[in-house]
C-alpha cells in the first residue's frame, strides 16, 4: 500500500506537486495521466523513496520497490544480461532469471550487447526486463511504452499486464489505452493536482 | 593491420628525430657539447654490461615506484574521503593547494632536513604524485552519473556493488589518466631529487657525476635509461589497470 497525504513538492521556486492526496491499496493498480512536466515522474520518485516531499506525507509499506525509469539508466559498461542481473544477486546464481526476463521482452539474442549497441526501444525493453526480474512488491512504471515501436507495444503491454497481476502498480502514461489495460483506477492532472476519474 | 601501421609510423618518427640529432651532432662536432646517437648507444651498451648499472637502476626504480604507488593509494583514499565529507574536503583542500604550489626544489631541501637521502627521492615522488591522483580521482567521483547512483540506491546495491558496478567504471578513465601523468612526473621529480641529494646508488648520482666529469655521452645514456624506465612502467601500469577494469566490469557472471 502507498498513500500520499497533502503532498507538496517544490524545486526552488517552482512547485511541482500541489496538495496531492491519493492512495494505492495493496495489489491496487493506479495510472497517473497528465501533460509533460505536471509532476507524474516526481510522484513515482516520491513513491520509490528517491525524493522527500517538501510538505505532506508519503506512507509506503513497500519493502522492495522496482522502478522502470523513463530513461533506461543502463550501466554503460555492462552487457544487457549483466544489467538485468546487476539488480538481482549480481552473480551467476541469478543469471538464468535475468535471461528469462530478457526472453520475455524479446531480447535474449541481445544479451551480450553493450548499452551503446542498442536502439532506444531495445534499451527501454531492458529497463522493463530489469524491473520485472526484480519482483518488487511495488512496481513503478514511468511511461513504459516510451521509445517502443508500435508493432512491439501490444506485446509489451500484455506482458506488463500479466506480470503485474496481483502486484501494487503505479504507472504514468499519456496514453489512455495503456491506462485502461494496466490500471483499475486512473488519476488525471487537473487544476494543478491529480483527481480520480469516474 | 592498423597495429603494424602504427608501429611503422612510430618507427619512422623515431628515425626522423634520431636523424635530426645525428645531423646536429655532426654540425656541432664536439662530443662534449652534443654527442651523437651512436656514441650514446655505445655508452649505454657498455654501461648495461656492468653489474653496477643494474643495481643503480633497480635502486632508483624501487624508490620511484614505491613513492608513486604509495601516492596513488593515498590519493585514491583521500579522494574518496573528501568526496564523502564536506568537512574533510574543507579541511584538506588547503593541503592539496599547498603541495601543488610549493616548488619541488623547496620540498627537496626541506625534506633533506627531515629524512635520510636514500628515502628522500621516494618522499618527493609521493608529494608530487599525490595531488595529481587525488584531484583526478575526486573529479571522477564527482562526475559519476547521479542517475546511476539513484538506480543503485533504489535497487539496494551494497556499498561494494555500487563501487564495483557504478563508481569503478566511471572513475577508471580519470584514474588511468592520473596514473599516466603520475609516472612521468614521478621520474622527473624523483631523479631531480636524486641529483640534489646524491644517494649512493641512484641514477641521479650517476647523472651528477657525468656532468661533474664532463662525460656528456654518459649523461645522455643515463637520461635514455630514465626515459625507457618511465615508458616501460607506464605501459605496464596501463595494461594492468585496463585488465583490472575489464575484470571488474565484464567478468564473473556471463550467461
Amino acid at each position: 500500500m502507498i498513500r500520499f497525504e497533502k503532498v507538496f513538492l517544490a524545486y526552488g521556486d517552482r512547485t511541482v506537486l500541489r496538495d496531492v492526496t491519493l492512495q494505492v491499496p495493496p495489489g491496487g493498480r493506479v495510472a497517473l495521466m497528465g501533460p509533460s512536466g505536471c509532476g507524474k515522474t516526481s510522484l513515482l520518485q516520491l513513491a520509490a523513496g528517491l525524493k522527500k516531499p517538501t510538505s505532506g506525507q508519503v506512507i509506503s509499506h513497500a519493502r522492495r520497490p522496482a522502478y522502470a525509469f523513463q530513461e533506461p539508466r543502463l550501466l554503460p559498461r555492462l552487457t544487457v544480461a549483466q544489467n538485468v542481473n546487476a539488480v538481482l544477486s549480481d552473480g551467476p546464481a541469478t543469471m538464468e532469471k535475468a535471461m528469462a526476463a530478457l526472453e520475455a521482452v524479446g531480447l535474449r539474442e541481445a544479451a551480450d550487447r553493450l548499452p551503446h549497441q542498442l536502439s532506444g526501444g531495445m534499451a527501454q525493453r531492458v529497463n522493463l526486463a530489469r524491473a520485472l526480474a526484480y519482483e518488487g512488491d511495488l512496481l513503478l512504471l514511468d511511461e513504459p511504452l516510451k521509445e517502443l515501436d508500435e508493432a512491439r507495444q501490444d506485446d509489451i503491454l500484455s506482458l506488463l499486464r500479466d506480470h503485474t497481476a496481483g502486484r501494487t502498480l503505479l504507472v504514468t502514461t499519456h496514453d489512455p489505452h495503456v491506462a485502461r489495460v494496466l490500471a483499475e483506477r486512473v488519476f488525471l492532472w487537473r487544476d494543478g493536482t491529480f483527481v480520480r476519474t469516474k | 593491420m592498423d597495429r603494424w601501421k602504427t608501429a611503422w609510423k612510430g618507427m619512422l618518427i623515431l628515425a626522423f628525430w634520431l636523424g635530426v640529432w645525428a645531423l646536429l651532432a655532426r654540425l656541432v662536432d664536439r662530443e662534449l657539447l652534443l654527442p651523437g646517437p651512436w656514441l650514446v648507444l655505445e655508452r649505454l651498451l657498455r654501461l648495461m654490461g656492468t653489474g653496477d648499472f643494474w643495481r643503480v637502476t633497480a635502486a632508483s626504480l624501487t624508490r620511484i615506484v614505491c613513492g608513486t604507488l604509495a601516492a596513488i593509494l593515498a590519493g585514491v583514499l583521500l579522494a574518496a574521503a573528501t568526496c564523502q565529507s564536506r568537512f574533510l574536503q574543507a579541511a584538506l583542500s588547503p593541503v592539496l593547494t599547498a603541495v601543488r604550489s610549493v616548488p619541488v626544489a623547496s620540498f627537496i631541501l626541506l625534506a633533506l632536513i627531515w629524512v635520510g637521502r636514500d628515502v628522500l627521492p621516494g618522499v618527493i615522488v609521493f608529494l608530487m604524485v599525490l595531488p595529481i591522483v587525488w584531484q583526478n580521482v575526486a573529479t571522477g567521483i564527482r562526475q559519476t552519473d547521479p542517475s546511476l547512483l539513484e538506480l543503485a540506491q533504489l535497487y539496494r546495491f551494497s556499498r561494494w556493488r555500487t563501487m564495483r558496478r557504478v563508481y569503478i567504471p566511471e572513475v577508471a578513465p580519470y584514474f588511468l589518466a592520473a596514473c599516466r601523468t603520475s609516472f612521468g612526473v614521478a621520474w622527473k621529480s624523483g631523479v631531480a631529487a636524486e641529483v640534489l641529494t646524491v644517494p649512493q646508488r641512484s641514477i641521479g648520482r650517476r647523472l651528477f657525476e657525468s656532468k661533474l666529469y664532463l662525460e656528456t655521452a654518459d649523461l645522455f645514456a643515463w637520461t635514455v635509461v630514465v626515459v625507457l624506465c618511465s615508458l616501460a612502467i607506464e605501459k605496464l601500469l596501463t595494461t594492468a589497470v585496463n585488465r583490472a577494469r575489464r575484470r571488474y566490469t565484464r567478468g564473473g557472471d556471463k550467461p
